[in-house]
């Protein structure tokens, strides 16, 4: 198995372990969180010193235009859904080794409130 | 330029007139104090926690140039603009800080935008008010606090979580001062930052 697939298999199995503990989110909470805990440095609509975060859902990771993003998050083969966010948002780094995100959301419930705002927001 | 601009720039002429090769501001050293070896040492916690530092940096020349567009909006009125500029201040000396520290690990700060890319992105020409600018700070404040005490657990070097928190220190001193002077009230809860 080449080094890529190894990752790629690695990710999926942690985004498949972290799905079997997501729950439900509540979006309205989502929005005042995401302000508080991800506002300083993403915003939905522009690339700040995060990428914009509009249409994350379905998006493919590292491909928001004229966002430099790390060699390690251009070469992830992972979309942002549910479950791929909610291990991004547990633990960058683990997800996807090399990236440049050092923060980590510690509460799984306040990860799933972000989460159902950032599918929210994506629908608009 | 401010009054601790003038302080900063000053301490930081003396320092490189007595080291010559060295180049930390003085709050840069105030930081590293008592890790000489830190600073001086290859980046042991690979480049991870070099890129933490620069993604720091680049909150930090938000902040900067956020308050410079506040304080050439017209919109602030002393003493508020006062305080403003000293916050700025304070974030200087924060970029200072990390720009030094980014060096000393081998790593390449990240440049400053212009001011124009800033005011682009954080909608600068919505600001009418006083009220709109300090709105805008807070929340700049509130998301910087929370992002230095979510990557506190990720510095592979200790000495660095502790930059981080006093870092976000600063940050949560200067939410709470803007939130007071918004007339927002304090969290009814223990424990709202981080998570």
């Amino acid at each position: 198995m080449s080094g890529d697939a190894a990752r790629a298999v690695a990710a999926l199995a942690l985004a498949l372990s972290c799905a079997a503990h997501a729950q439900a989110g509540d979006a309205q909470r989502g929005a005042a969180l995401y302000e508080a805990r991800c506002g300083g440095c993403h915003a939905l609509d522009v690339n700040r010193i995060g990428p914009m975060h509009r249409g994350v859902f379905g998006r493919r990771a590292g491909s928001v235009a004229d966002y430099a993003y790390s060699e390690a998050l251009r070469a992830a083969r992972i979309v942002w859904d549910a479950r791929t966010l909610e291990a991004w948002l547990a633990d960058p780094q683990a997800l996807i080794p090399g990236q440049r995100m050092g923060y980590a959301l510690g509460s799984a419930e306040e990860r799933a409130d972000i989460i159902a705002w950032l599918r929210r927001a994506s629908a608009r | 330029m401010t009054t601790q601009d003038l302080v900063l720039s000053a301490a930081r002429r003396n320092f490189l007139g007595g080291t010559g090769k060295l180049a930390l501001s003085a709050a840069a050293l105030a930081l590293l104090a008592g890790r000489e070896n830190l600073a001086l040492a290859a980046p042991a916690g690979g480049m991870q926690d070099i890129d933490i530092l620069n993604v720091a940096l680049g909150l930090e020349h938000e902040a900067i140039n956020a308050y410079q567009l506040g304080a050439q909006s017209g919109l602030l009125q002393a003493p508020v603009l006062d305080v403003a500029v000293q916050f700025q201040g304070h974030h200087k000396a924060h970029r200072d800080a990390l720009m030094a520290t980014i060096e000393k690990l081998g790593g390449k700060p990240i440049a400053e935008k212009k001011l124009d890319d800033y005011a682009r992105a954080l909608k600068a020409d919505t600001l009418k008010s006083q009220k709109d600018v300090l709105d805008l700070a807070a929340r700049l404040e509130l998301g910087a606090t929370n992002a230095y005490l979510g990557v506190i657990p990720a510095f592979k070097d200790s000495a660095l979580s502790k930059v981080a928190a006093r870092l976000a220190a600063d940050e949560t001193m200067h939410w709470t001062v803007l939130s007071n002077a918004l007339g927002r009230p304090l969290p009814p809860m223990a424990l709202s930052f981080g998570a």
